[in-house]
């Protein structure tokens, strides 16, 4: 076995393996390049726009033009604390945002354990696809269709005709039924993921340790599966905190963000300082939640 | 050793993010700017023929617009070579956050809009004699308040129209006549009313107040001092109630009243021409007490980046083959006479009182609330800012 004899020509010297040859002698600046981008994408675009908002929330409004003047003042976060009706919006969103919360719990469980745990792989499949598919559809289309389901002749109210009953569908009630339809599969993925990560052998260790069905349940598969819930919250909470196209469409009561969104045009700075509330709310849920072990769940 | 180079690191992302916050910061400040009487504006051709040159070079204007409003635009195009490309405000504030963002050439501003638009300089004066229709438009709606200053005018007037009372005829018997079956408390028709959701329709209410409780002294209803403000405030917080919807989107009030949730209340003509092509039992009228309304104007904005096609957009609107399928396809009157020659209904003219100064009487147009009540009251009166904040109240 004889080899042929490779010449040992040096590698050419272009210009990117010069580049490259600079960034092997320098990991630091290597480090620098690769990170540039999507750390300058982090710090400018999300907390720089972050940072706008609270700049913006010191600033004042000329009470004839309405544009913004930039001085500094901190009448905005007075005026959304001390008038009332920023307070009874506020609590009326968190309210809200708990009940659409819970009950999103309530439908998903049953429904990601079904999957996780009882259902074939085929069946399991379908169930997937059909929790996501709702998903692809355009949300504003979902919250005109809720419209027409929750109107005077609408489908709810078609349904209950007969029984002798009637729904007023643009109201609170309404709003919950929508926002729960529109952010349940925000719900049962991660349940459902949740679920699917606990092993079999310990649900077995506690049939063998004499758990009924019920005990096991409450004593294995719920403790387990408790911070994939929490993670699951996040997402229907926060979302419901923020959203202004279904409250709008629904019901005639105001909430956070539909007062942000009918007085960002006139009193931009106000509608600053209001969106920091839901934003404070916001982080003090995430740390509940890490607390509750949810961040290893999402 | 170690722990030193991490609070150096430390320190040094830190420093990143605090100056990359100051660019952004940076980048938000200034934008400034004054008014000016000069009809100037950069690029804008002097005669007509060399707008349409520089039109054809442009090939595009982008505009704010009401629902409804651009007419004949495949036919503007071909003559002009200008696309246009619109977006749909839904409230006046909104029409000037879209063009305060400085990406569009133009708005059909009402009132409340216009006159703040001007104060700001963010629309320019117009030079007359580069619009060849600005001649055929009624006199009477040319030098208002709310489309000029000192003579000299800032934009080319569009329509006027009232905001009427709609009601389901099959649903509201007997046929009303007065605002009552939307402000009567209790009210026959709670939870089916549709109101728009905007601090402007407190004049709404003013009207109402000036009609029904003459010892409030209403004169004008944008004008309205402590006492007369606090009553309007109380009638529509009384109101609150029995609102089924309150509306910005006239697809959604179309909506509601196609399904019956709403049966009576204020909307803009179109939703009534949309809903009896729809065969809808609808009715609009003018109720006794008088009405807010509109008079719009198309408003060039002073740093257009195509305003030679936004100078042949507003003749265009302003020909009386737009003007009229505009007064037909919105339901208003239109502002240049020749119109009505080519209207397709031949009474439209007559049927919208588009020469009948009189029925315009009692139709208060849309304008900006100042400190200054415009009489001996002096600076006694809510501004724009106190409406609003009322209206957030209002609202609850």
């Amino acid at each position: 076995m004889t080899s042929v004899p490779v010449a040992e020509t040096p590698p050419r010297e272009t210009p990117g393996r010069r580049l490259s040859t600079f960034f092997y002698r320098h990991p630091r600046v290597r480090l620098a390049a690769l990170l540039a981008l999507p750390v300058g994408w982090l710090v400018v675009v999300y907390l720089g726009s972050l940072f706008v908002l609270l700049l913006s929330s010191l600033w004042e409004t000329d009470p004839f033009t309405r544009d913004v003047v930039h001085t500094l003042t901190l009448e905005n976060f007075q005026r959304i604390i001390e008038t009332p009706v920023f307070r009874d919006v506020a609590w009326r969103t968190i309210q809200m945002a708990v009940l659409v919360t819970i009950g999103d719990i309530v439908l998903a469980f049953p429904i990601a354990y079904y999957m996780a745990r009882v259902a074939s792989p085929r069946t399991r499949d379908i169930l997937v696809i059909a929790v996501l598919m709702p998903l692809l559809a355009n949300y504003l289309v979902k919250a005109f269709a809720w419209r027409t389901i929750l109107s005077e002749g609408g489908a709810i109210n078609w349904a209950l005709d007969p029984i002798g009953l009637s729904f007023d569908g643009y109201s609170t009630a309404g709003l919950w039924l929508t926002f729960m339809y529109l952010w349940l599969p925000f719900m049962i993925l991660p349940i459902y993921a949740g679920l699917e990560r606990i092993p079999s052998s310990l649900l077995e260790a506690s049939a063998d340790l004499g758990g009924r069905s019920l005990t096991t349940f409450a004593r294995v598969i719920l403790p387990l599966a408790f911070p994939a819930v929490v993670a699951g919250s996040i997402f229907t909470f926060s979302l419901t905190l923020g959203d202004y196209i279904a409250p709008g469409l629904i019901t005639s009561e105001q909430f956070i963000g539909t007062v942000i969104y009918s007085i960002r045009g006139e009193a931009l700075p106000t509608a600053a300082a209001y969106s920091l509330v839901p934003l404070f709310i916001i982080v003090a849920y995430l740390f509940v939640a890490r607390r509750l072990g949810a961040f290893e769940s999402l | 050793m170690k722990r030193r180079k991490v609070r150096v690191a430390r320190w040094a992302a830190f420093g990143l993010l605090v100056a990359a916050l100051s660019v952004v910061a940076a980048g938000c400040g200034g934008g400034d700017e004054g008014g000016g009487a000069s009809t100037a504006i950069e690029g804008l051709g002097t005669t007509l023929e060399e707008i349409q040159a520089n039109a054809r070079e442009e090939g595009a204007v982008n505009i704010v617009v009401w629902p409804g409003y651009p007419q004949l635009v495949d036919e503007f195009t071909e003559a002009t070579g200008c696309t246009v490309s619109t977006k749909e405000g839904t409230t006046s504030d909104d029409m000037i956050s879209f063009l305060q963002t400085g990406s569009y050439d133009g708005v059909s501003a009402s009132g409340n809009a216009s006159i703040r638009l001007m104060t700001t300089g963010e629309v320019a004066p117009i030079d007359t004699d580069l619009v060849s229709n600005f001649a055929d438009i009624i006199e009477g709606i040319k030098n208002q308040e709310y489309n000029s200053v000192d003579g000299q005018a800032y934009g080319v007037p569009h329509g006027r129209g009232p905001n009427l009372l709609m009601y389901r005829t099959d649903e509201v018997t007997p046929a009303p006549t007065s605002w009552s079956v939307v402000w009567d408390n209790p009210n026959a028709y709670k939870g089916k009313l549709s109101i728009y959701d905007d601090s402007i329709f407190i004049a709404d209410a003013a009207v109402y107040l000036k009609a029904t409780q003459p010892d409030l002294g209403i004169t004008d209803p944008y004008e309205l001092d402590e006492a007369q403000f606090t009553a309007a405030v109380d009638l529509l917080k009384q109101l609150n109630p029995n609102v089924g919807e309150y509306w910005v989107d006239y697809a959604k009030q179309i909506q509601s009243y196609a399904n019956k949730d709403s049966v009576a209340g204020t909307t803009w003509p179109i939703q009534g021409v949309l809903l009896k092509g729809d065969k809808q039992p609808v009715e609009l009228i003018k109720p006794s007490e008088g009405t807010t309304g509109w008079s719009d104007t198309w408003m060039i904005y002073s740093k257009a980046a195509n305003p030679n096609c936004m100078y042949l957009w507003m003749n265009h609107m302003a020909s009386p083959e737009a003007q009229a399928a505009v007064a037909e396809g919105f339901g208003e009157a239109p502002v240049n006479l020749k119109a009505c020659d080519l209207t397709k209904n031949a009474n439209h003219c007559t049927e919208y009182h588009a020469d009948d100064e009189a029925w315009w009487e009692d139709v208060y147009y849309w304008t900006t609330p100042t400190a200054d009540c415009g009489d001996d009251r002096g600076e006694a009166c809510k501004t724009q800012e106190d409406w609003e904040a009322a209206w957030t109240e209002i609202r609850g």
